[in-house]
């Protein structure tokens, strides 16, 4: 695929996410901030964000599948997670955190184990989206370096 | 790129997140600053040269410290010391509390904004901090400088009365700088003062 068409794909792919609402102003934010000198800081932030994600929803389902659930440490998660995706600008995923909270605050189980669905819902979608759009990054810089030599 | 003349600053940013560590360090480093991350309250202490249970640096003189730190930024939750007891700690000593202290926090709680202004903040930061919120910090630092310099100044023209009155005039435009500076920073300190406190 020539350069020219892959940077439409990406740019597509991005203006579409943003369309959606899977990203908010906050990445337009990170898109300023990547340039010459920091060309892998969205790729960093973006895998950072995946990593934690994991991490946290694996430690939901374990802590909601207790008998009885510790709401404070459920909250304390679901803090971080709301968070990170705040700072990437994953929209849908924070504002399904915000939800996720109202129902840790009333210490509605059920309410929770809904929320949690939905976040993870969100975030998978959203997963698949910043890897195609990660892969299609690279083979942009890739051709981008080829030129330059 | 053109050669930046203007001094450039060192911001110590504490945050126990690494994705906004490492947010806050491109936002820094975009907009000109000398950065230094780290991940805790106690850390930020050691870099500025207090243990955690000291209230003023070793008797060493200011050119001795390794590294200067002209503003801090801080993050409002971490685990075990808060922003807000480090905010505590550089006010309570002697050796740190002229340096600017800012903020960040990811929720917009007016009792927390107030508690942390009225303990010496310059200005809460709601996260996720912007490129735009970078603009704001110089004129605290800039301020601390001032007066510095007038500190400075007015020991010496205590002690040199022949050259009064170009000292007067330097006093003079200092103080314009420096109020204006004020001006600047009581402007936008009242985005969170006012009752509603809401972040326009």
């Amino acid at each position: 695929m020539s350069l020219m068409a892959l940077r439409e794909q990406l740019n597509g792919l991005v203006n579409s996410m943003f369309l959606e609402g899977l990203l908010d102003d906050q990445f337009e934010q990170l898109q300023m901030l990547q340039d010459e000198s920091s060309p892998g800081f969205i790729a960093e932030l973006i895998t950072l964000f995946c990593g934690d994600s994991e991490r946290i929803l694996a430690e939901l389902t374990k802590l909601l599948d207790q008998a009885v659930v510790d709401y404070q440490k459920v909250d304390a998660f679901v803090h971080q997670l709301k968070g990170s995706s705040s700072s990437v600008g994953a929209q849908h995923v924070k504002l399904a955190c915000v939800q996720f909270r109202q129902f840790c605050e009333e210490h509605n189980k059920e309410g929770c184990l809904c929320a949690l669905n939905v976040v993870k819902h969100e975030y998978y979608l959203l997963r698949g989206k910043f890897d195609t759009m990660l892969q299609l990054e690279q083979r942009i810089q890739a051709y981008e370096s080829k030129q330059q030599i | 790129m053109a050669v930046d003349a203007e001094a450039q600053f060192h911001v110590l940013a504490v945050d126990d997140s690494l994705m906004d560590r490492k947010l806050i360090e491109r936002l820094l480093k975009t907009s000109s600053f000398q950065v230094t991350t780290v991940d805790s309250g106690s850390k930020a202490l050691e870099v500025l040269g207090l243990k955690e249970d000291q209230t003023s640096t070793p008797a060493l003189s200011p050119e001795h410290n390794e590294i200067e730190v002209n503003l801090v930024i801080t993050d409002y939750c971490m685990p075990g010391m808060t922003g807000y007891d480090l905010l505590k700690k550089i006010k309570e000593s002697s050796s740190l509390k002229d340096i600017p202290v800012v903020i960040m926090s990811s929720e917009n709680v007016p009792s927390r904004i107030n508690r942390c202004l009225e303990e010496g903040a310059e200005e809460f930061f709601l996260k996720p901090v912007q490129l735009s919120d970078m603009r704001r910090l110089r004129p605290h630092i800039l301020k601390g400088k001032h007066k510095e310099q007038q500190l400075h100044q007015e020991e010496n023209s205590n002690t040199n009365h022949i050259i009064i009155s170009s000292s007067n005039n330097n006093n003079m435009s200092n103080k314009r700088k420096a109020m204006d500076e004020e001006v600047l920073s009581e402007r936008t300190r009242l985005r969170f003062s006012s009752s509603s406190l809401n972040v326009i």
